[in-house]
């Protein structure tokens, strides 16, 4: 075990995080720990009904309690035309309700009061009265032709629908069907579920009336992207709108989108004079904010008999709520789930994704979906599992058969992704040893004799991550581009400002790391700004695992900009021409005489002061890029899970739990290891209990933490994780990003796993959440979707 | 009403309404952040801190309540100037990433380290079972808490540089 | 986070205080023990007592667990991680261990009450079937003095017990016979999760038969306690058969309802299941060979 006086790595490696300093003393700053001097509390009042026609709202109550300040409504908002705002899919969401309600727990009023406590009791004091209509919650049912029209808002909308999209060849994926042996077809849905952080949502807008500037404390993952989206909506000009990420505690991309009691706070702030604070509690962030999947899926797999996979195709009902508040880059409105060709060679692949209106909370993107990959590699992890089974191949042998082989690299699979580097099987094979698979299956045999339910549940995963290429890839028309700034003080400390902003992930640990690999200054010299949109350099924010592809890359990027300046410095220091200097981390030195050399920091001392600079060179060290990544990168790996189900009782345990994942090049093992941990929790969490289910009148079942279950410690085993490295040969330093890899990868395995387990009772396939009740149902002929 | 709650051994006296939470009075009050909170149904844990060396979630306890007792907050781990090595280890093995849950982790610790010094793996997890985490996974969590077991004289705590 | 609207303050010291209190405000006045069970339903606004009596003081005079004229005595305010640690209770009636490892969670258990649990007398709450299954008899006080009722005369159903709004319960009293045994089962969804189902089943023996039986379930709209299935075991001799026609009989006699946490069939499948598991449990604690 490492001891205090272990000397931490100058670059890459395990190094214990800067940040743990303020964290384990409580000193973290969140956006509720701010305090400003006449701060005034807001409170949002929520629709109860799922569909209703708004018939009239009276605030007189409200406005008459002691301590309400002010009272905002949609009718207040629309007369600043901010009644709607537009969301990052290009549709439009209401910020306050004018003309109906469309969700539960949709935003109605505004009550801006002295205090916490005092904002809550007025929520009561609000009289509205709602006309009941009709609702629909079940998203094939939204496309029947007589369901409610929910957004009739919208000009020239008359149905529920929003989109279709597709991607692949349908004509060739349907020859090779038609050709093929073996055909397997099923539904799953992958339900929808929350993120959770434990941080909830909230903002502190801070409006200075006589400067008018707008500055916004806010927990969001994107600083930048939500300032112009400010400057846009609200019309306030984009250099007096400061956004400031603090301490985020957890995002998991619930903290991307713009909410409305963000932008109340603004309204409110604006109207009042003085600081408003807006911070939703737990059922809120659970009812209205950002939640995940949601995804109805029909999925086919053809293939021979011999195993050899040869097409996939899907169709997909995708339920984006009641508005279409989607994170997603404008030309892949179902985000990246073409990637549903898998880990496989496939001669063809298509599918079609249709996208609907329903009565529930606007959707989302968030949950670590890496855009949607989560749903796909689900969908495909699955049906080579159902193939499998059909016909009688070990699961992982089937997929042993069919991997990419590593030669195939760089590969352009079937709908248009061009996967960078893989070795795959060596992954699964180290996976398999590690677990014991042979044994594993031996014991099960055993097991199952003796009428014991014990499961083996294999998925191999290929995600793609980091967006992206701007001339592809843009959200709101903002190029999917993350700039990184660079700065060496005369005595060598570095500040390196980014773009991208951590919510956990140990951004000023491991982007202190990618600097000192390169420069040799240690991380404890090296100061990493984000968060505030007044410090750091444009960029389009943390999910979507995109900060080390992207943000990553500017930082190696912007360092040997730094570097190869210093490389001219130096040789202006020691006056030799910059081809006899070679560098070894930290300092040049000249070919053949190493003691004949400059470090870092005397180059940095020696930029800012009086040297004769070669032609060309301006003084002091400092460098700023924007990296516009040429490709997405594709992270991967090989996941193995063991569970063990109560044949009385139907209770499923996770017994082991084997993770090998390949994010090419390692910065720091020990926030790798702890981001795949996290991942395969959410796992558990998705796989066996975590669902947002409605009833038929579209109440929200799961709107507090005693409902919407996730993991403790005495749910999930110890985690075995194991990794291969297989650089990205288009990226800087060959990392590919880790942070979803996990969540992505082990909901598959798990439900492979219990429907392993479940075969002796004929179960082929179940859907999630898989509970105690819901697997019996299974084991008794009944599976069903959740309610 | 006028209480007077004791917090990381200091009387604290204001005028509060009866109905102020614990954990509101001490952020709010006191200025003491480091408690958090993060759900209505006394579930999430985030909010914990000690009453009288023993956990509780201070989302749950009235303000009036907790007068009459001691109450530790994460920012009385800490003592002149030496982190507890509970505190320690949650660093040293990573045992945090967004840091929401932390300190109600590091407290239930430090209380569960008290009561039994040398705690199985299992009972980690049921000590801190009414905590949620969504970064950790649990598993670097349970080796800080095994750390600060193995390094608690003071023998082995060490300055730490953090 | 929500919080709750307003009320007034009392602190009590002793009983007496507390009793004289709740005559003198009324029925708006609630008593807040360890207030896990109370003010979350405050914070949620689904309860607002006008007047709340504080009795957090009063751990010190009914916070125990002691044996007293052959009974074992509870007082109202213990704590449940107090119930969880007891030896005497493990030693003599394990049920209350068996349940309370799985009530709630570590951090709740530290200020929750048996009192405040068993007078919220929610459906799915763990130690009213525990208290029914061993012949429980609960003192309640008031100005008028004690009176002791069984479950079945306490618990009136779903949030209602026979506790008059000027009194309260003191003490649970329980009197486990010679080779006796008892034990809890539950299923959750999740660590700290209210029951899907939960059984509590105690065992009389004499002379190698059952002399007395006591079987109570939890979640599942079951009466205080299952007569058919305890009537089928008494004064028979213990056997697997005998034991799956008990939990059967049981199954039949509960209404569980489909919610969230399960399917009605399944809630039925699991009483019956979990009832089985409970009276094995339990027989062999009682038969000594259990530690």
């Amino acid at each position: 075990m490492a001891t205090t006086t272990e000397q931490p790595p100058v670059g890459f490696g395990r190094h214990k995080r800067v940040e743990d300093a303020r964290f384990i003393r409580g000193q973290g700053r969140y956006v509720d720990d701010i305090k400003l001097p006449g701060m005034l509390h807001g409170a949002i009042l929520r629709s109860p009904l799922a569909h209703a026609r708004i018939v009239s709202i009276d605030s007189s109550r409200a406005l008459a309690h002691p301590k309400v300040v002010a009272v905002i409504t949609g009718r207040d908002l629309e007369a600043q035309n901010l009644a709607w705002m537009p969301t990052l899919s290009y549709d439009t969401q209401a910020v306050l309700a004018t003309d109906k309600v469309r969700f539960q727990g949709q935003e109605v009023a505004f009550v801006i009061a002295e205090d916490r406590y005092a904002a809550r009791d007025a929520l009561e004091l609000i009289d509205v009265e709602y006309d009941p209509l009709p609702v629909v919650v079940n998203a094939r049912r939204a496309l029947d032709p007589d369901a409610p029209v929910i957004r009739d808002d919208k000009e020239g909308q008359t149905d529920n629908h929003i989109f279709d999209w597709e991607s692949g060849d349908a004509q060739a994926t349907e020859e090779v069907f038609a050709r093929a042996e073996v055909v397997v077809e099923q539904d799953m849905l992958y339900p929808r579920s929350h993120p959770a952080p434990m941080e909830t949502c909230g903002a502190l807008a801070d409006y200075d009336r006589v400067n008018g500037r707008l500055t916004l404390w806010c927990t969001t993952q994107a600083p930048h992207v939500h300032r112009t989206a400010y400057a846009l909506v609200a019309g306030l000009p984009e250099h007096r709108v400061r956004v400031i990420s603090p301490d985020i505690g957890g995002g998991f991309g619930n903290k991307v989108p713009v909410y409305p009691g963000y932008v109340c706070a603004v309204v409110g702030s604006i109207v009042t004079g003085r600081p408003v604070k807006w911070m939703e509690d737990r059922s809120e962030n659970l009812m209205s904010t950002g939640f995940a999947r949601d995804y109805v899926m029909h999925g086919e797999i053809a293939a021979n008999r011999d195993g050899r996979i040869l097409a996939i195709r899907v169709n997909v009902i995708a339920d984006h709520g009641a508005f279409n508040a989607t994170a997603q880059p404008t030309k892949y409105p179902a985000g990246f789930f073409s990637v549903f060709t898998g880990s496989y060679d496939l001669e063809a692949a298509h599918c079609k994704v249709t996208g609907v209106y329903t009565n529930k909370a606007p959707g989302g993107v968030a949950y670590a979906c890496s855009f949607r990959v989560t749903e796909a590699v689900y969908l495909v992890e699955r049906m080579v599992d159902r193939l499998a089974g059909e016909l009688g191949i070990d699961p992982a042998e089937l997929r042993l058969r069919n991997l990419l082989a590593p030669e195939q690299f760089p590969y352009a699979c079937k709908t248009g992704w061009v996967y960078d580097s893989g070795d795959y099987p060596t992954a699964l094979r180290k996976a398999m040893a590690l677990i014991g698979y042979e044994q594993l299956r031996a014991e099960q045999a055993e097991r199952r004799a003796r009428g014991e339910l014990m499961g083996i549940g294999v998925s191999f995963f290929t995600e793609c991550v980091g967006a992206g290429p701007r001339r592809h890839m843009d959200i709101l028309g903002l190029g999917m581009s993350d700039g990184a700034a660079l700065r060496i003080h005369p005595t060598g400390k570095a500040q390196l400002a980014l773009s991208v902003q951590t919510q956990g992930q140990g951004h000023e640990t491991t982007f202190a790391q990618i600097v000192a690999e390169e420069l040799g200054i240690p991380v404890a010299d090296i100061e990493v700004v984000h968060g505030d949109t007044e410090l750091t350099p444009y960029g389009l924010g943390t999910y979507g695992s995109r900060s080390t592809p992207v943000s990553g890359a500017a930082t190696a990027l912007v360092a040997r900009k730094i570097r190869d300046k210093a490389r001219l410095i130096a040789s202006a220091m020691l006056e030799v021409s910059p081809d006899d200097l070679e560098w070894e981390k930290g300092r040049f030195f000249v070919k053949g005489d190493p003691t004949m050399g400059a470090s870092i920091q005397e180059i940095a001392m020696a930029a800012h002061g009086t040297v004769t600079l070669p032609e060309g060179v301006e003084p002091a060290l400092e460098a700023e890029t924007t990296y516009d990544p040429p490709n997405l990168t594709f992270p991967f790996g090989a996941y193995i899970c063991v569970v063990d189900i109560d044949p009385q009782t139907a209770k499923v345990r996770v017994r082991r739990f084997v993770a090998v994942d390949d994010c090419g090049t390692r910065i720091n093992p020990m926030i790798i290891e702890g981001q795949v941990h996290g991942g395969l929790t959410d796992g558990v969490g998705m796989a066996l209990m975590e669902v947002i289910a409605f009833d038929e009148e579209g109440n929200c079942l799961n709107g507090s933490l005693m409902d919407y279950l996730i993991p403790t410690a005495l749910e999930v085993p110890d985690w075995e994780t194991d990794y291969t490295v297989t650089p990205s040969p288009h990226h800087p330093i060959g990392a590919k990003g880790i942070g979803e890899s996990a969540t992505v990868g082990s909901p598959p395995a798990i439900v492979n796993a219990i429907c392993d387990a479940l075969a002796p009772h004929g179960v082929r396939h179940m859907d999630m959440p898989c509970n105690p009740s819901r697997v019996w149902e299974a084991m008794q002929g009944r599976p069903a979707p959740p309610q | 009403m006028q209480v007077t709650v004791n917090v990381n051994g200091v009387d604290h006296t204001r005028e509060i309404e009866p109905r102020l939470l614990l954990v509101h009075f001490l952020r709010d009050e006191l200025d003491l952040t480091g408690t958090h909170w993060g759900c209505d149904t006394s579930n999430c844990g985030t909010c914990v801190v000690l009453m009288d060396s023993e956990p509780v979630k201070s989302c749950t306890v009235l303000a009036a309540t907790a007068a009459g007792h001691r109450i530790t907050t994460v920012e009385g781990l800490e003592r002149d100037g030496q982190l507890d090595p509970v505190q320690q280890g949650f660093h040293e093995c990573h045992g945090l990433q967004c840091g929401f849950c932390t300190p109600g982790m590091m407290l239930t610790a430090r209380a569960l380290l008290d009561r039994n010094p040398n705690p199985t793996d299992e009972e980690i997890r049921e000590a801190i079972s009414g905590q949620i985490c969504r970064c950790t996974g649990y598993a670097t969590i349970v080796r800080s808490i095994r750390w600060a077991a193995e390094h608690s004289d003071s023998s082995s705590a060490q300055e730490v540089s953090v | 986070m929500q919080v709750p609207a307003p009320f007034e303050y009392a602190r009590a010291s002793s009983v007496e205080e507390a009793l004289e209190l709740l005559a003198r405000l009324g029925p708006e006045a609630r008593l807040l023990a360890g207030g896990h069970s109370l003010l979350p339903m405050m914070k949620l606004r689904l309860a607002a007592p006008e007047h709340l009596i504080d009795i957090d003081g009063l751990h010190s005079e009914l916070g125990y667990v002691r044996e007293q004229d052959g009974e074992v005595r509870i007082g109202a305010m213990t704590r449940h991680r107090e119930l969880l640690e007891s030896e005497l209770l493990a030693r003599r009636l394990p049920i209350f261990t068996d349940a309370e490892r799985v009530i709630a969670d570590p951090v709740v258990r530290n200020r929750g009450t048996i009192g405040g649990a068993l007078c919220q007398a929610d459906p799915a709450e763990d130690l009213s079937a525990v208290c029914a299954a061993v012949d429980a008899r609960l003192v309640v006080r008031g100005a008028q003095g004690e009176r002791s009722l069984t479950m079945q005369e306490f618990h009136r159903g779903p949030y209602q017990t026979a506790v008059g709004h000027d009194e309260m319960l003191v003490e649970v009293r329980i009197a486990p016979a010679e080779h006796s045994g008892s034990a809890y089962e539950k299923v959750e969804r999740r660590v700290g999760d209210w029951a899907i189902v939960a059984a509590g089943a105690s065992l009389t023996l004499e002379g190698g038969t059952i002399a007395a039986a006591g079987i109570s379930l939890s979640a599942v709209g079951a009466g205080v306690r299952c007569s058919r299935a305890e009537a089928e075991l008494t004064g028979r001799r213990p056997s697997d058969e005998l034991l799956a026609a008990a939990g059967r009989l049981a199954a039949e006699s509960c209404s569980p309802v489909s919610d969230q946490r399960g399917s009605a069939e399944y809630k039925r499948h699991l009483a019956e299941v979990l009832t089985v598991r409970a009276l094995r449990r339990a027989l062999s604690r009682a038969l000594q060979e259990e530690a």
